[in-house]
């Protein structure tokens, strides 16, 4: 078991022909992800990597019965890509483009309201189910089989804490990157749930960063409905107010969505909170102690 | 992106959203033939920076004459105005607004953001106007009144009413209200604001509901269908270095520290400042090289970092993924060549073929120190620039 995703299920790669994407898809078949097609809008009937191509998402999935896609299409038609992906009825989208306009967002999630569809980022790494399945643009080879849950709003700070995991002996069950946007398909509530469900995961790493409350509300949360313990890490304790630190989500204003603050809810939930992020690991590894999980989740 | 009040109230204007009539004037000359052809008796001489908290800093005068006019506008030009948001360094003013004078009645606050909670455009008035809305929030939150939109059907007329009856606006002015809230909602979707912030809105004795002033943000990823903005941008207004950076894709932000970072990632940038903080160190600069960081990008990247003259050294903090390590590497001893670094800089690297980086950044000859983790590099950068 894992979350979102695992062995069987079957990826569209949403704007497969651009060279990101190409490079991306060669990466995913490689570690194993059963990529069982392509869309490209006038490169239907084409095929790259021996991956036939559609030229639209409805006619991929007719052809190849694929439940998920990955979406690389370039940020002014990214949002049409998304719906176009909702509508064809795919229970995952997972979309990796950066720089989609906050408006563009704004009407995709209404258009999301009552559908089954799970949009995961945009602007994220994209998910990974250890030695079964990967979608998006992390480096596999970091991640080993296991029972810790990673979610996290940031790429980077999300390998590093599984890179510091591994290294000590610790796999994982499921890394999502809910991305860096202040409007987003997945949060970390929806990630903790279905972390709390899988019987593979017996702990989860939630890093976030400054900007919105979604850990505020993702700590009481888990305080009220978590039976399984969550580490934490926040980045940006030493952003300035006003300023968007890389990630469109990612500041203060008005002096809401500091650090602090976070950091202070996260406490007061009983989420321990790495003090930098050297020590994630660290700090996961002496959760796993106190709690008496060290031999359920050493795994290597 | 930001623009000035004068440039926001012309998009205003555009969208039949009330507007005091004024003029922008870079002379005094400019100034005073504007007050001129605006021929009221009464004109307000307003500093045009990017920055709030103008009048308290004495960036906006009332002037009863022609005289008074080149009086204010003579003093306030190229004077420097220090407010709460422009740091302690102030800003220097290069334009006006030369606006008429209206007869107030009552101040108002109308805004709109992005709620982050709902996904929705949210539309907050107050009494409270003339005032931080922040202030008002946090003294008499029940003073706040909010609208969510849908963005199927956009702002509708019913919630536009019950806000102008929520902040007591008089009956006689509901109308053109509602008209003002609706044009400025239509403002904000149309034109992909990030903020719109009406502070005060203004009923006047002539019965007009006007925007005294005018804030408007723009979101930076949507400037590619928004060509009419982009042109408003005014480079004086912003940090030279995060124009230099935004040029070569990177993302740049000026701090007030002595170390300077180059970071791939903005979770990993941000958490690298922290770092540094946590070893008793002040990062220089948030500066994330992207994912796709070629030598060149570093270079620039180094360049830009150095042009700060504060820095006393660099920490470069780089978890190769799909970027590897020894690319990185590469690119870090060709810059450090070309730009002749003469201050410490200690390399972390790690991720994907790290050793074949390492022995690169080894085998360079340069004054590179090379760091096992993210704190052993903060540790090592701080000690190396407190030496210094």
């Amino acid at each position: 078991m894992s979350v979102f995703i695992n062995q069987d299920t079957k990826v569209l790669v949403q704007g497969i022909t651009g060279s990101t994407a190409l490079f991306h898809t060669k990466q995913m078949v490689e570690y194993g992800t059963k990529i069982v097609g392509g869309v490209t809008p006038k490169k239907g009937g084409t095929e790259v990597e021996g991956i036939p191509v559609f030229n639209t998402v409805q006619e991929a999935v007719e052809n190849t019965g694929a439940n998920a896609s990955v979406i690389y299409v370039p940020a002014p038609f990214a949002a049409d890509a998304i719906i176009e992906a909702v509508d064809a009825e795919l229970d995952l989208v997972i979309c990796i483009t950066e720089h989609i306009p906050v408006m563009d967002m704004v009407k995709v999630k209404r258009y999301m309201e009552g559908k089954n569809t799970r949009l995961v980022g945009p602007n994220c790494p994209g998910v990974i189910t250890p030695e079964e399945c990967k979608i998006g643009i992390m480096p596999g080879y970091i991640h080993k089989k296991g029972h810790i849950g990673v979610v996290s709003r940031s790429g980077t700070l999300t390998y590093e804490a599984v890179h510091q995991l591994s290294e000590a002996g610790f796999g994982q069950s499921t890394a999502v990157g809910i991305g860096g946007d202040p409007v987003n398909g997945t949060d970390f509530i929806d990630v903790l749930k279905a972390f709390n469900e899988d019987p593979e995961t017996e702990a989860v790493m939630m890093i976030g960063e400054i900007g919105g409350t979604a850990e505020e509300e993702a700590a009481e949360w888990v305080k009220a409905n978590m039976t399984k313990p969550v580490i934490g890490f926040i980045g940006g304790r030493t952003a300035p107010p006003g300023k968007r630190m890389g990630h469109a989500g990612a500041i203060i204003s008005g002096g809401k969505g500091t650090a602090e603050e976070k950091i202070k809810v996260m406490n007061n939930c009983g989420i321990k909170v790495a003090e930098t992020p050297s020590v994630m690991g660290e700090t996961v590894i002496s959760v796993l102690e106190e709690k008496g999980l060290i031999e359920k989740c050493k795994t290597h | 992106m930001n623009i000035h009040e004068y440039q926001g109230k012309e998009i205003l204007r555009k969208y039949g959203v009330a507007v005091p009539n004024g003029k922008v004037a870079f002379t005094v000359e400019e100034a005073v033939k504007a007050s001129e052809e605006l021929g009221t008796d009464i004109s307000v001489v307003k500093a045009q920076i990017h920055a709030g908290g103008r009048g308290k800093a004495g960036g906006v005068k009332i002037a009863k004459n022609i005289e008074e006019v080149r009086t204010y506008a003579d003093e306030i030009l190229g004077k420097t105005l220090v407010t709460h948001q422009t740091g302690p360094e102030g800003k220097e003013v290069k334009r006006l607004l030369i606006e008429e004078g209206c007869d107030i009645k009552q101040e108002y606050y109308i805004g709109l953001v992005l709620d982050r909670a709902t996904s929705r455009v949210t539309m907050m008035a107050s009494e409270e106007g003339g005032t931080e809305i922040e202030e008002v929030a946090a003294e008499t939150p029940e003073k706040i009144f909010k609208e969510v939109i849908d963005p199927i059907t956009g702002l509708l007329p019913y919630q536009a009413r019950r806000l102008a009856f929520n902040i007591n606006i008089p009956e006689e002015y509901l109308s053109k209200a509602v008209k003002f809230m609706m044009g400025l909602y239509q403002v904000f979707v149309e034109k992909d604001c990030s903020i719109a912030e009406i502070n005060p809105l203004v009923t006047t004795g002539d019965g007009e509901v006007l925007a005294l002033d005018a804030k408007l943000n723009f979101d930076d990823n949507a400037l590619f269908r928004q060509k009419d903005i982009v042109e408003y941008r005014d480079l004086e207004e912003e940090d030279e270095k995060e124009i230099e950076a935004s040029k070569y894709d990177l993302s740049y932000i000026a701090l007030d520290g002595n170390i300077g970072c180059m970071v791939n990632g903005a979770g990993l940038a941000m958490a690298t400042m922290d770092i540094i903080k946590h070893y008793n160190g002040d990062p220089a600069n948030f500066l994330d090289v992207g994912g796709g960081a070629t030598a060149e990008k570093v270079t620039e990247a180094f360049k830009i970092i150095l042009s700060d003259k504060n820095v006393k050294g660099i920490f470069v903090n780089i978890f190769g993924g799909i970027m590897k390590c020894d690319v990185i590497a590469e690119g870090v001893v060709q810059a450090t060549k070309e730009v002749g670094l003469t201050i410490p800089l200690v390399v972390r690297l790690e991720g994907t073929n790290v050793d074949a980086g390492k022995k690169i950044l080894a085998d360079s000859g340069l004054n590179i120190t090379p760091a096992e983790s993210m704190a052993d590099g903060a540790e090592q950068i701080v000690a190396l620039v407190n030496e210094a």
